[in-house]
């Protein structure tokens, strides 16, 4: 690696500096965009007390869910965990610490922890579960309640094709989190479909600037599909 | 006779308007998206970042990176625009949607919904409907009247955990289309054939009645 080439070589690399007990962002929704690589890194690793802050968590073989078997996951902030066998198990009994975040709270969690701002008021909430310990505030005569933002020791983030120096391209729906959980991690580990060349993607197109980027790895991918709808041609 | 779930979906089409941005929820909701009416542009947002959602793909199109909050595989229709979360949210909260459609398991007369939650039993997560309702201006839930027990679904006071307060005023059931204000329930129509006195028999909540309670009326 030299100047803003951020490509590495392995996924071993990549997740360099991983250790107990830290904070990970992770992008994707359901299992769409998810850093399936980098989450099979984390598995082979070992790493174990992980928070992990990310939409879902997999389903019981794939995505996030293969860091449940060996309890490398403590604690979770998702929105939606109904997916997982294993999941609802160790949340049952205890073993998993799971705090149930709104999803649009959750994305603007992570973009203002990316973006500098501590905390932030939102309607989202009020009244519910979800505002039990939190400062409530009104505004115009609506209510609010205060959230804190979110960083990450680490981010991982699958986007679709980056040139060297870590600017990035999403496809599709695949984009969801992956932008706002780049931002977060004070390592970002992003692993993609394409590696290009800088210059080769044209400044208008980058959805994620370099800037936010750390390391960069190619990687193939299963991209299995949770609910396979079709309607006949 | 109750409405079945493809004549909900059909009475809350009823609702849509030319030029809408309209966010569908899982189930009931989602079958709305099957009756918009002919010569109508209604354009669907999906929260994972996706307004102009077509329809289900053919094998030949599916496409794992294209999918819908309900994580089935669909198309992009015409004029179709992607985003992240953050900004998906942000048309949500910011109130940029024109109406919601969602479910729930109670509403109250206050305007509470209870609909992601049953402590001990369904512990999945509310995704984005928090944010759906606290952002909407424009909500109709959908669902039965009552439980297959018989229990009354619209309440004095929901007893499940909240997933908005105060912000619920159109329910459309398999019995009746109710509005919410001043801390009661409003009978506006009744399904094709069921009385008043069923639906006041099974709504627990405070139920103002009208002289003339109409119909539904299905084209």
């Amino acid at each position: 690696m030299a100047g803003f080439d951020k490509v590495v070589s392995s996924y071993e690399e990549a997740l360099a500096g991983l250790e107990d007990n830290m904070t990970v962002i992770a992008g994707g929704f359901g299992l769409c965009g998810i850093p399936e690589n980098l989450i099979a890194e984390i598995k082979r690793k070992g790493t174990k007390g992980l928070t992990v802050v990310s939409n879902n968590c997999g389903v019981d073989d794939f995505g996030l869910g293969v860091l449940l078997p060996n309890r490398q996951i403590k604690k979770i902030l998702a929105s939606y965990v109904g997916e997982n066998a294993e999941f609802e198990r160790q949340m049952m009994s205890g073993e998993l610490e799971v705090i149930l975040t709104p999803q649009g709270t959750l994305a603007e969690k992570m973009r203002a922890g990316g973006a500098g701002i501590p905390a932030f008021y939102t309607a989202t909430g009020y009244g519910t579960p979800v505002a039990e310990g939190k400062e409530e505030r009104e505004f115009d005569g609506r209510h609010y309640i205060l959230e804190k933002a979110i960083t990450g020791d680490f981010a991982i983030v699958k986007a679709w094709k980056a040139d060297r120096y870590g600017n990035l391209v999403f496809r599709k729906t695949a984009r969801n989190f992956n932008p706002m959980a780049a931002t977060a991690g004070k390592i970002t580990v992003v692993e993609v479909e394409e590696i290009v060349e800088p210059g080769e993607l044209a400044p208008d197109e980058i959805h994620t600037p370099g800037i936010y980027v750390n390391r960069l790895i190619k990687g193939t991918f299963e991209k299995r599909i949770e609910q396979r709808t079709i309607r006949s041609a | 006779m109750a409405l079945s779930r493809e004549q909900i979906a059909q009475r809350v089409a009823q609702e849509l308007q030319d030029g809408f941005y309209v966010n569908l929820g899982i189930g009931i909701p989602t079958l709305v998206a099957n009756y918009v009416p002919d010569g109508m542009e209604v354009m669907l947002q999906s929260e994972n970042g996706l307004l102009g959602m077509g329809q289900f793909p053919t094998e030949d199109e599916i496409d794992a990176d294209l999918i819908n909050a309900g994580k089935q595989t669909v198309t992009t229709a015409k004029g179709a625009s992607i985003f992240d979360s953050a900004e998906s949210f942000a048309m949500i909260r910011g109130g940029h949607v024109d109406l919601t459609v969602l479910g729930a398991f109670e509403v109250d007369v206050q305007g509470n919904i209870a609909s992601y939650m049953i402590p001990g039993k369904l512990i999945k997560g509310m995704g984005g409907a928090m944010d759906l309702v606290a952002g909407a201006e424009n909500i109709i839930v959908t669902m039965t009247h009552a439980s297959k027990h018989g229990e009354s679904k619209l309440l004095s006071q929901c007893t499940l955990p909240l997933t908005g307060k105060g912000c619920i005023n159109k329910v459309l059931t398999d019995l009746a289309f109710i509005e919410i204000k001043d801390n009661r329930f409003h009978l506006v129509e009744r399904a094709p054939g069921v009385s008043v006195e069923e639906i006041k028999a099974l709504t627990a909540g405070e139920l103002v009645i009208p002289e003339n309670v109409p119909e539904m009326t299905f084209i």
